[in-house]
């Protein structure tokens, strides 16, 4: 059967690799290639690139992190972060990049998912949603610009629509969880997952080992996605899939 | 020489670059006569079957591909180009491949998630020259069509996704993998390895 999948994630800024919280106080992390090279050799089964350019010199120099990076790595890589354009995303995948991730644009112009769609397959074009739980509403609203401005718009109802505009995988970010290395958010995960027939990756939470298993089980994530832990190397890959072979959870 | 068929879809920068680095000479073309020259050939494909078969008819590559298969030099399909290779597919209606393995290309229908997307494991159905050194492991698919062989003997391996599902093919010196072995991780540069030796190909450098 599939395997779950485990995906490091690493924000981009102007070609370099940076590490901060909530984007601010950010610090050179290293070259985006040689960092995905490891993981690679690590094990990651996929990774996930978050181009947090403000310049559009910094966007122009991912383009070159995506070529070196498909030269050198044997696993399947996402590139998102300002991405508003059919264009912008032909560039990225002739590139190399396997998916390109879309956030705030898909909300802008919910076309963009349907284009890309059709213009690439459905299987390139990942949409990000980053969901805040609203107590008003009684369910979980998406959040826009890393996850500052609520929407309105309620997120199961919005990952249905663009499951059915034609995307081909959900990035689901909780910004409840996110930070806080308390777990995955089960719930919201959950909710996600069992609506749509197309995978889900959970992001936000991860702190301990055993919170994997937990997002794959009761969340019924298809993959799982985490930066700090990987990063700050509390955990290895290696670590997290011998604990989740020992509770009978696939990994490659 | 290794040839890339470029007819306008599939991810031909990922697959030249892991041939490039298992040290062959590669070239990525729509030349008929490079290709026709090259010692083994690599059909990529990402997409829709029809508008694959449609691009590979307007550049007269479908032709050039049977002629480069009937040639007898090794040729592999990835992914849609697998799938390619097969007599019919039934993507957005009913779609004539290039008929070099009988066979068809079905959509996945049941009550899980479609597209076939991540690691899954192979399962070698027969002895082949793909598998020289090799046990089974994961490979990565991403995709909501699969093949079903006409004749067992082509059917070198699957993975189980609700079912068996079709991940390697091979009839004489036409080969197909469903998954992108240069995603996949060592096992699938093994594989590709293995494909390229068969070529003959020489080898201009080790990375």
């Amino acid at each position: 059967m599939l395997a779950k999948r485990i995906i490091p994630c690493l924000d981009v800024k102007d070609g370099r690799v940076v590490k901060g919280v909530n984007f601010v106080n950010l610090r050179d992390a290293g070259d985006p290639v040689e960092l995905a090279a490891t993981y690679d050799v690590e094990g990651a089964d996929e990774l996930v690139f978050l181009d947090i350019s403000a310049s559009h010199e910094g966007r122009a120099t991912m383009v070159d992190v995506v070529q070196r990076t498909a030269g050198e790595i044997t696993i399947p890589f996402t590139v998102g972060g300002g991405i508003g354009h059919v264009d912008d995303m032909k560039r990225l995948l002739r590139a190399g990049a396997d998916k390109i991730g879309i956030n705030t644009a898909a909300i802008r112009s919910p076309q963009l998912v349907s284009e890309g769609a059709r213009k690439f397959g459905s299987q390139c074009i990942v949409v990000a949603i980053d969901a805040k739980y609203n107590s008003e509403w009684g369910e979980w609203e998406v959040y826009t610009h890393g996850g500052r401005n609520a929407t309105g718009i309620r997120a199961l109802a919005w990952a249905k629509e663009v499951e059915k505009l034609g995307a081909g995988e959900i990035l689901l970010t909780s910004m409840d969880a996110d930070g806080t290395k308390d777990g995955f958010d089960i719930g919201l995960t959950k909710a996600v997952s069992s609506t749509l027939s197309i995978p889900v990756i959970a992001s936000g939470g991860a702190g301990r080992i055993e919170h994997f298993a937990e997002v794959f089980e009761e969340g019924q994530a298809d993959a799982g996605l985490a930066a700090t832990i990987f990063h700050y190397k509390e955990l290895t890959i290696r670590q997290v899939k011998d604990d989740l072979l020992q509770k009978g959870v696939e990994v490659r | 020489m290794i040839a890339i068929i470029d007819y306008g879809m599939g991810n031909l920068h990922s697959v030249s670059k892991a041939v490039e680095r298992l040290g062959y000479e590669v070239r990525v073309t729509a030349e008929p006569q490079e290709i026709l020259e090259a010692d083994g050939a690599i059909l990529p494909g990402v997409g829709a079957f029809g508008d694959a078969m449609q691009n590979l008819g307007n550049t007269g590559l479908d032709e050039v591909t049977r002629f480069y298969a009937d040639s007898g030099k090794p040729l592999l399909g990835i992914c849609l180009g697998m799938q390619l290779l097969f007599s019919k597919g039934e993507e957005h209606g009913d779609n004539a491949g290039l008929d070099l393995l009988p066979g068809e290309v079905i959509r996945f229908r049941g009550d899980y998630k479609v597209p076939h997307m991540g690691w899954n494991r192979l399962t070698f159905r027969q002895e082949s020259p793909l598998f020289n050194g090799l046990t089974e492991g994961h490979v990565y698919f991403v995709h909501s069509y699969h093949a079903r062989v006409a004749n067992p003997a082509d059917l070198l391996a699957t993975t189980d996704y609700y079912q068996d599902v079709t991940a390697i093919v091979g009839r004489g010196q036409v080969f197909g993998m469903q998954f992108h072995p240069e995603k996949s991780g060592e096992l699938g540069m093994r594989l590709l390895d293995n494909f390229l030796a068969l070529t003959g190909s020489p080898q201009v450098a080790q990375r």
